[in-house]
Order: C-alpha cells, then sequence, then structure tokens
C-alpha cells in the first residue's frame, strides 16, 4: 500500500499527511512533485492542505492545470483513490473531479476550530473504518470553505449519498449553528458518484495523534490503508 | 493593440459575504440608497493581433477556461482599441 502526497508550490500542509502516513500509520509513502508526469505506483493520492500557487484567482484555480492533475484525472477515472483535503478539495472542484465550488467563509474570517462532522457514509474505502453516523471531531483552517452547487446538483448530491461528512454538534445533530463556513446543507465533505474520489474541507492529519488533541482522523488514514489495495484489484 | 477588460461577478444565487459586508458599511457613512453591493474581479489583458472578431472568441475561451468559475461566476467583457479608452 503506497500513498502519494501531492506538493503544489504553497502547498502546506504535505509533511502534516505525509507524517501521519509514513509514521503513524506505517504504510509506504511518496510525494508527487507538481511537475511529475508519473504516480509513481501510488495506490492513494492525495492532494493536501495549502495555498497551491498562491491560490491566485481562485482557490485551485491554476492548480488544476498542474501537469500532475492530469495523471490524478486518469487515475481517477481508472477507479484509483483521490483524497483531497481542504485545498486539495477546492483544487478537485475545479478540476471538475467533484461537482461544485467552495467559496469564501460566510463570516468573511479564516477559521481554525475543532469541528464536528457525522459520517454518513461508512461503506466507501475512505471511511470503512467508522461507525454508522458516527462524530468525528476534527478540525478546520480555512477562508474559503463554503460549500456551493447549484439547485440541481445539490439535490443530485442528496439524492445519490455523495455527502459523506457534515458539521454537526458534538452529538451529532446538524444544525446551522454548527456550520462554521455557510456551506448549503453543512456539507463538510463529499464523494463523487463513483466513491473513489473525496473531497473535505477539515483536516484529518492534524487530529491522528493524541498529542494533537484527537486521533479521529486516524480512522480515515486507516481505512484507506486497508481498502486501497481491494479497490484496485477489483 | 488591444485590451480585453473582463469583469467577472459572483452568481446572484451564490451569497456574497463581502458585498454585505461592503453594503452595511455604506449604509453606516450614510448611504442608506445603496440596496445591494456584489464584489467581483477587474481583470485587464493587453492582447497581441488585430482582429476585434478573433480576440472576442479567444477572450471567451479564456473566461470559458480559466479567468471565470461558471458553477460559481459570470463574467462579461469589451475589446478596447488601446489609447482610445
Amino acid at each position: 500500500m503506497k500513498f502519494g502526497v501531492v506538493v503544489f508550490p504553497g502547498t502546506w500542509s504535505d509533511r502534516d499527511c505525509g507524517w501521519v502516513v509514513d509514521q503513524v500509520v506505517g504504510a509506504e509513502l511518496t510525494y508527487l512533485w507538481h511537475k511529475d508526469t508519473d504516480l509513481k505506483g501510488c495506490d492513494c493520492v492525495i492532494l493536501p492542505g495549502g495555498f497551491a500557487y498562491g491560490d491566485y484567482l481562485r482557490t485551485g484555480a491554476i492548480a488544476r492545470f498542474a501537469p500532475v492533475m492530469e495523471k490524478i484525472g486518469e487515475f481517477a477515472d481508472r477507479g484509483g483513490l483521490v483524497w483531497g483535503i481542504c485545498n486539495g478539495f477546492q483544487v478537485l472542484c475545479e478540476a471538475g473531479l467533484l461537482p461544485g465550488a467552495l467559496i469564501r467563509n460566510a463570516s468573511l474570517e479564516f477559521r481554525c476550530e475543532w469541528t464536528n462532522l457525522v459520517v454518513e457514509r461508512t461503506d466507501l474505502p475512505f471511511t470503512s473504518r467508522c461507525a454508522e453516523r458516527e462524530v468525528l471531531r476534527v478540525p478546520i483552517a480555512h477562508g474559503e470553505g463554503s460549500y456551493f452547487a447549484d439547485p440541481a446538483t445539490l439535490s443530485r448530491l442528496e439524492q445519490r449519498g455523495q455527502v459523506v461528512f457534515r458539521y454537526c454538534d458534538p452529538k451529532g445533530h446538524v444544525v446551522p449553528g454548527a456550520n462554521p463556513n455557510g456551506s448549503l446543507h453543512n456539507i463538510a465533505g463529499i464523494v463523487n458518484a463513483r466513491g473513489n474520489v473525496l473531497g473535505m474541507m477539515p483536516h484529518p492529519e492534524r487530529c491522528s495523534e493524541a498529542e494533537l488533541g484527537g486521533t479521529d482522523g486516524l480512522k480515515l488514514f486507516r481505512s484507506v490503508a486497508e481498502n486501497a489495495l481491494k479497490v484496485l484489484v477489483s | 493593440m488591444m485590451i480585453a477588460i473582463v469583469i467577472v461577478t459572483p452568481k446572484p444565487v451564490v451569497n456574497d459575504p463581502q458585498g454585505v459586508t461592503v453594503k452595511q458599511g455604506l449604509a453606516s457613512l450614510g448611504f442608506s440608497e445603496v440596496s445591494d453591493v456584489r464584489m467581483g474581479k477587474y481583470i485587464e489583458l493587453k492582447l497581441e493581433g488585430s482582429s476585434e472578431h478573433e480576440a472576442r472568441e479567444r477572450v471567451e475561451a479564456m473566461c470559458r477556461q480559466l479567468l471565470a468559475n461558471h458553477v460559481i461566476e459570470d463574467f462579461r467583457f469589451d475589446i478596447v482599441r488601446d489609447g482610445r479608452r
């Protein structure tokens, strides 16, 4: 099982993700430079947080044209696991690998705080180690994480069960007060129809060791480590 | 030399918290006649070539492929001859 962590100029969560993969999960790790045109045999590609290419114009707008993104698109088409976290989620939306867009937080503030997420899908390679409707405590750190999609796209996402994580209160109730950024339907993470491309604004790599205040994020990394090989074989 | 002036705005259905904040700021200064504010982007492109028709097609493509995100933004543009603005 090999994870690839993509590094664009301006990415800053790459080492955090790499640390969890390598030091906590104990899986094989390689970094993928934005100019790479080869995914080096990775079973799961992580697009980490940061400000790729400075997020100039719009978040992820320039990053989607990086050479490595073409290969990631092909990899996703073949059913490979692609996991966008924070800026990575924004890049996946700009690239059209996930529907919708992430816009400025309703508060206009950069929000850096703990959130609660209710897990709505546990049949995915990313969430198989979570319990049904489990509440995960995962931090966010973003200024542009408000999920938007047009009404038709949004209702399609809901009908097909593509919403994976929703901001909720500590008991798992999805309430407006638990929404840190104005995301429609409290959406914190979605998956594509096929179930192999996940985008989420919260940072599981920052809560994968007890020293950091929580280990809920580790469940996602372990789920992927367990399932990635099965996905590619099937 | 031609210049394309591209204006990108959030779609009407997209919340624009920046616009709301600016509207509140104007209201607090006494400009109560402002009923709505939408914040967008102004982009100026210097273009080589002489065919305005061709420039229009090219700028339209630039907007669709990069300058605007059709999920959340609308765009419009003008082409002006340099020096005649």
